[in-house]
């Protein structure tokens, strides 16, 4: 369970810029929840907090009951898997060496660390005798992006941080990749926190979704009720755009039909 | 008389290059280690604190515009003036020469480990950091290795100037490839200076072509074996400074084999060096003179280090310090350098305070040799009788359309501003040589006059006048054997070289230059036919070894 409790952060100390303002939210155990929101409305912020590579300057944030500032912020990232765009994987590492790092920063055996390793490859579906030895710059966008996610979780961990994981790829991969990240988190029922700027992601992955402006959270809902009763105007309006671009290919493929 | 061209001298040459070549080895790889063990922490802590970046690389990009010959010579001054920067260094040789050569080499180190950590894109760092790396784990495993080749080719880069700087050690007194050089330069001796230049060339080549091997291997996948080339690197290390000085050994050690032992030391000596260091500036008569001081120190079987090329300023210096133990310096020379005189006085003044200043410092002199070696400037016979020039009074008269060529020092010299001043000297055009190259210059006519020792030989021989000094503007120039501290009082030094004083005519002197400069004579031969033509009277018993050392 990840526990955030009245959270803010400022960068410049000086203004009155808040990136992040009086947050409140609370993520089950084995609950997806994304963040959504546009450039500049906190949402990274607010997830970097939970690994603190951004400390908080005021409220609390608490994983599995304990506050995050009460622990080595080394030993608390080894215990929470982190996702990035574009994946983040180690140019001059070989696959089986990107997904093996944590596990070997933590101290495993050889042995155990090849056989996670072989587990991984298979769980994001690519074979290890392909994939194994290749390095980074040798796969396409969405395979990094798959041994991004089985880096993220060699090491078992608890919590699962994704930021905008799958903003660079191709629709079609995309795609796929979403329904990969729905299957492991059913799978594995981790605790996971998804950044994206893409509503319709949000709203068909996450079990719920917190929208964020301005720093602020302006409603936490389920997709369903998201769409249903949206809390203000600016989540109207967010929900409002999604509706539009349906109508708007439901006209195209009836127009396509009639015509 | 060996011909240098020849094969044997050719094969002699390059044995004597061989510890040169592994004490100038030593020196560039010493220096090259220390560089990147500076540079690459401070590098690290650069790259973590951009703010401070600018201004230490602004400084050592400003250490870089300094001139090598200037960086090193001026290290001299700093050690001396510090203590050994409170560590007790040498100011001479080694300490100086290393020094100077690491600060030499930090600015392409440094820019270049700097520029690759600022180059790992900042993406991959956060995302090591939060998969929970320490930040030494990510400077380890991330940024070292991303950054590695860019860091790699900055140590290229650095090897190959440290090397090719390291050549300059030599008139600080540290022994290098500079020594072949220096004295190749100055002796005309073409074959000594390609030798030099050649291994220095050679050495850098190599160093370079390892250390590029290396950089290949670390940024090869899966990592290559930095093994091989660090293998490669120690063997070069490990030929050159046993195997080649052992492969030379036969063939040019006789001055420690040959030599007889140095007599059992009785009670009370035990504190005298075994070997006697003899300095040497870069010019021809200091070759031959150091040669001669060997001789006649070999001859009372005292072995003998000659350390050759050296700055006029740092000789003198090293000699204070205990650096060296004898070198002959010049009345005139101490009398404006070290005694801040502007003015000529009559030479028994000047060498009697000069002796007077000498004792003072501890230091011995063992009186003049017999000649002068004082500067003059001399002109063409044709302008002389053209424009009937016999002093610097008329040269005054028709200097402002004449041009002057002189040494690196004597422009900057108070010999040149007394002269100046008392003659109302004003040359259309001054232009500085390499002293080798004077002579060949006014008789080519590219100057019309040039500053020349009067010892040199090559006065008479190219048909010059030396100009009258009639106001005594300069002073006078007596060469004088001077003692260093280890030695001032050491019986077995003074019976070899007090009696070579009045012994040495000027006459002899310029024909053993000659000798060198146009015969192309090695110095230790033109050494030995002065010693053999001068009329030596021993004050000292003949040592017992003395026998076997005359040859």
């Amino acid at each position: 369970m990840i526990e955030l409790v009245d959270v803010s952060k400022r960068y410049d100390r000086a203004g009155a810029a808040w990136a992040v303002q009086h947050v409140d939210a609370t993520i089950g155990d084995g609950e997806l929840v994304a963040l959504v929101g546009e450039s500049g409305s906190g949402k990274t912020t607010l997830l970097k907090m939970v690994n603190r590579l951004i400390d908080a300057d005021r409220g609390e944030i608490r994983v599995a009951g304990r506050n995050v500032r009460d622990q080595d912020p080394v030993a608390l990232r080894r215990t929470i898997g982190y996702v990035i765009q574009q994946a983040g994987l180690l140019p001059h590492l070989s696959v089986a060496d990107n997904v093996a790092m944590v596990p070997k920063l933590l101290g495993w055996s050889g042995r155990d660390i090849a056989a996670r390793v072989d587990e991984l490859l298979a769980m994001v579906g690519l074979p290890a005798e392909t994939f194994r030895a290749r390095f980074p710059d040798q796969l396409s966008g969405g395979q990094r992006q798959r041994i991004g996610v089985a880096r993220a979780l060699a090491a078992r961990p608890r919590v699962l941080l994704l930021d905008e994981p799958f903003g660079a790829l191709d629709p079609i991969t995309r795609m796929a990749l979403q329904a990969e990240l729905a299957r492991i988190h059913r799978e594995l029922g981790l605790t996971t926190v998804l950044v994206t700027h893409d509503m319709v992601e949000a709203l068909t992955l996450a079990d719920r979704v917190v929208v964020m402006s301005g720093g602020c959270v302006r409603q936490i809902a389920a997709p369903r009720e998201l769409l249903a009763a949206p809390a203000d105007d600016y989540v109207a309006r967010l929900v409002d755009v999604v509706r539009q671009q349906h109508r708007q290919l439901r006209a195209l493929a009836e127009g396509v039909r009639d015509g | 008389m060996a011909d240098p061209d020849s094969g044997t001298g050719l094969g002699k040459l390059v044995e004597g290059a061989a510890p040169l070549l592994a004490s100038h080895l030593v020196l560039a790889l010493v220096s090259l280690a220390v560089a990147v063990a500076i540079g690459l922490p401070l590098a690290v802590v650069l790259a973590r604190r951009p703010r401070l970046a600018g201004p230490v690389l602004t400084i050592a990009g400003a250490i870089q515009t300094i001139p090598g010959l200037a960086l090193l010579a001026l290290m001299v001054p700093v050690l001396a003036a510090t203590g050994g920067l409170g560590v007790g260094l040498s100011s001479f040789g080694f300490a100086p020469a290393a020094i100077a050569l690491t600060l030499y080499a930090l600015l392409p180190i440094l820019r270049n480990a700097v520029t690759g950590l600022a180059g790992v894109d900042a993406a991959t760092v956060e995302a090591a950091r939060g998969m929970g790396m320490t930040s030494g784990q990510v400077l380890r495993r991330v940024e070292l290795p991303l950054a590695a080749r860019v860091i790699a080719a900055g140590i290229r880069t650095a090897s190959v100037w440290t090397v090719g700087a390291a050549t300059l050690a030599t008139p600080i007194g540290q022994p290098c490839l500079g020594n072949y050089i220096f004295a190749g330069l100055q002796t005309r001796s073409w074959s000594m200076l390609l030798v030099g230049v050649g291994a220095a060339a050679a050495l850098a080549l190599i160093l370079d072509a390892i250390l590029a091997a290396a950089e290949r291997a670390v940024s090869r996948r899966p990592r290559g074996r930095v093994a091989i080339p660090g293998g490669a690197l120690a063997a070069l290390a490990v030929l050159v400074i046993w195997v080649l000085p052992w492969l030379a050994r036969p063939a040019d050690a006789p001055a420690t084999a040959r030599a007889p032992r140095p007599p059992a030391a009785v009670p009370g000596e035990a504190a005298r060096p075994t070997r006697i260091r003899v300095g040497a500036k870069t010019f021809t008569e200091q070759y031959i003179l150091a040669e001669v001081l060997r001789a006649r120190l070999a001859q009372r079987g005292l072995p003998v280090d000659v350390v050759e090329s050296l700055g006029s300023n740092v000789v003198f210096e090293a000699l204070r310090h205990g650096d060296l133990d004898a070198y002959v310096d010049y009345s005139g020379t101490l009398w404006t350098t070290q005694l801040a005189r502007d003015r000529g006085a009559p030479s028994w003044q000047i060498l009697s305070e000069v002796e007077g200043y000498v004792a003072s410092q501890h230091l011995r002199s063992l009186g003049p040799l017999g000649f002068q070696n004082a500067y003059a400037l001399a002109v063409r016979r044709e302008t002389a009788t053209r424009l009937g020039l016999h002093s610097l009074g008329d040269l005054a008269r028709h200097a402002g359309a004449l041009s002057l060529g002189a040494d690196y020092e004597f422009l900057s010299r108070r010999e040149w501003t007394a002269v100046r001043t008392a003659y109302g000297l004003g040359f259309g055009r001054t232009a500085t040589f390499d002293p080798a190259l004077l002579y060949e210059a006014i008789a080519r006519g590219e100057v019309d006059a040039i500053s020349a020792f009067s010892s040199d030989g090559r006065i008479a021989a190219y048909d010059l006048v030396v100009l009258a000094d009639p106001a005594a503007a300069l002073p006078s120039y007596d060469a004088m054997v001077l003692l260093g501290p280890r030695v001032v009082d050491d019986p077995r030094v003074v019976c070899a070289l007090a009696p070579l004083r009045g012994a040495l005519p000027v006459e002899l002197v310029r024909r053993a230059n000659l000798q060198v400069d146009r015969e192309h004579a090695p110095a230790q031969a033109a050494a030995a036919w002065l010693l053999g033509a001068a009329t030596i009277t021993e004050i000292c018993a003949a040592s017992p070894a003395a026998g076997s050392a005359i040859e």
